[in-house]
């Protein structure tokens, strides 16, 4: 990747951060964590990767994104909005009675949001279905999912990886942001799915492990499911929850709490300072 | 009632799907390792390429479902009743329910008629889970004409539809010129004012027998037929409730929650009037012949003559 799209697509990444944070803090409640270990994958996702028009938000050929860990909507909706699809300045209406930024992504209520969902283990399948659609109706477009690493528990992840496997849908990208926590913890203490790449393997997919801040490995991966043939592709994203936001990395209890005033102003700052160092 | 023609209505969607196979080019049927059993097999033959084998995984099935259905598919998930509403039902609640979704539910083996696989396998809970689901249309037909005339029905409405099946032969009633399923509309079988004798699905025969032999002893009963359990026919329901007075109600289900519970919410707020539930009477069912077990838990023309014969005091 040359520098230059290096950097935009950095900045992008970080103003994306300070959306989904800022919506959050608005909201008083919402997932900041995962929003903000996810930011570089949806970055890319939507802003090199897709074929998306915010001008015409359902088009028939687009690729699909389904965001199958549906509370982290804040990274997702902030994602949207700096992509064009409604203003940046509702995402301050989060959760709010009327406001159509639902808790958990509503397909009838945004523009750009594929698929509702938010109950785990279920927007994979969806995925699968767009995948298989596009297959039957003789369509190129793609479909990607983003999935926890905390959601991988739910079985319904692995009927899905079978139908995927089994169906040869190289036409869909699974993602999994491995920030290595859950709710009530270490993924690897609650109950752990590790090795998540072997799983993948063994439900005949292709994997491919990277680090999920890293934009030329995030590049590179999205580059080489292109090429796979006859077999969905997995990466596997290792990432760090809270990215970016120096008290909230790597804790546990960043998931799905809001921060206070005090505290929104230093994530802010946080934020400013990688943003001003990408600008200098 | 030897002489009558009988077919079980998972024959019907099956034979169905497969005639509207050309028509609908968008259609496509999904199923749980179940096609011989829900009979989308028959589909299977005739359009092999729209037919997808999901597996013994019916939440991932109604998931792939929603996704196709968002690709503009008509997607029809087929498994036992059991698995589809019973097991399946958050994934039908919050990936088809909620964004209204344009996906059929097929669900076959409904009700203690499934007989001998027993308790497991025989839903009792069906009507009840997927009524609670905004938006959901509920349909129970009751005989071949009627399941086919459904599936039909639940191609042409856009959003989640859920159809109940049954695995056992019934007697075909529907066969004549007249008859016309329209989506939300109850079908008055006999006119009556004496009492009102509310049925579905496969105890429609019933009901219908019910209003002869009731008939031959001088009670004129109203028998109707309600396929679509949601939408409810609501003024059907409340005029029979304001000329007969008492309602009897009968389905192959739990008399919680299900197609009873459906018209005691509407004649209690717009007409209330005596109201007798029939029908699996909170209990699971257990191992034996469907026929039998019909039988067995007082879902019989005779039963029903009795309740109506109780309630008016004769």
């Amino acid at each position: 990747m040359n520098q230059t799209l290096k950097k935009e697509l950095s900045m992008t990444a970080c103003k994306i951060r300070m959306g989904a944070v800022t919506a959050v803090h608005s909201a008083k409640s919402g997932h900041p964590g995962g929003s903000l270990s996810a930011a570089d994958i949806l970055t890319y996702l939507y802003f090199q990767e897709m074929n998306v028009d915010p001008q015409d938000p359902k088009k028939d050929d687009r690729d699909r994104f389904v965001l199958s860990k549906g509370h982290i909507a804040p990274g997702l909706y902030s994602t949207l909005a700096h992509r064009g699809f409604f203003p940046v300045e509702e995402l301050k209406t989060l959760r709010k009675i009327g406001s159509r930024l639902q808790g958990h992504p509503d397909m009838k209520k945004i523009p750009g949001v594929d698929m509702t969902t938010g109950s785990l283990g279920q927007g994979i399948s969806t995925a699968c279905g767009m995948a298989k659609a596009a297959k039957l109706m003789n369509k190129d477009f793609r479909v990607y999912t983003l999935l926890g690493d905390g959601e991988i528990q739910e079985g319904q992840v692995w009927e899905a990886a079978m139908f995927a496997g089994h169906n040869k849908l190289d036409n869909l990208v699974v993602i999994v942001d491995n920030n290595g926590l859950q709710i009530d913890g270490n993924i690897a203490d609650v109950c752990s799915p590790y090795p998540i790449d072997e799983k993948f393997k063994a439900f005949n997919f292709h994997v491919i492990n990277i680090d999920g801040h890293n934009l030329d490995e995030i590049a590179a991966a999205f580059e080489e499911a292109k090429t796979v043939k006859g077999m969905p592709t997995a990466i596997v994203a290792k990432t760090v929850k809270g990215k970016g936001v120096s008290f909230m990395e790597n804790l546990a209890s960043w998931h799905g709490t809001a921060p206070n005033d005090e505290q929104y102003e230093i994530a802010m700052a946080d934020l400013n300072k990688i943003l001003a160092e990408l600008e200098a | 009632m030897a002489d009558i023609k009988k077919i079980a209505t998972r024959d019907s969607y099956g034979n169905a799907l497969a005639a509207l196979a050309n028509e609908y080019p968008n259609l496509v049927v999904l199923d749980a390792d179940l096609a011989g059993a829900t009979k989308t097999a028959t589909f299977k033959k005739a359009c092999p390429e729209r037919h997808i084998d999901c597996g013994i995984a019916e939440a991932n099935m109604v998931g792939i479902a929603a996704g196709l259905a968002s690709c503009g598919m008509i997607p029809f998930a087929s498994s036992f009743a059991m698995f589809a509403a019973g097991r399946a039902f958050e994934q039908i609640r919050n990936s088809v329910g909620y964004p209204h979704a344009n996906v059929k539910i097929g669900a076959t083996h409904a009700g203690i008629s499934v007989g001998e696989d027993g308790a497991t396998h025989q839903c009792n809970e069906d009507i009840a889970l997927m009524r609670t689901i905004p938006g959901m249309v509920v349909i129970n037909p009751a005989d071949d004409v009627e399941a086919k005339a459904a599936v039909k029905a639940a191609i042409e409405h856009v959003g989640p539809v859920y159809l109940r099946f049954g695995r056992m032969a019934v007697p075909v009633i529907n066969d004549h010129p007249d008859y016309k399923f329209e989506l939300g509309k109850g079908i008055v079988l006999r006119d009556g004012k004496d009492i009102t004798i509310v049925a579905t699905g496969l105890m429609v025969a019933e009901a219908v027998e019910a209003g002869e032999k009731l008939a031959a002893e001088g009670i004129d009963a109203r028998i109707i037929n309600i396929h679509t359990i949601k939408p409810l026919d609501e003024e059907l329901i409340v005029k029979a409730a304001e000329e007969t007075g008492k309602i009897i109600t009968i389905e192959e289900h739990s008399v919680i929650g299900g197609l009873g519970s459906a018209v005691c919410d509407v004649v209690s707020a717009k007409c209330p009037v005596p109201v007798v539930k029939m029908g699996v009477q909170d209990v699971f069912g257990h191992s034996g012949p469907g026929g039998d077990l019909i039988t067995e838990f007082g879902l019989r023309a005779a039963n029903i003559v009795e309740e109506a014969k109780k309630m008016l005091n004769k």
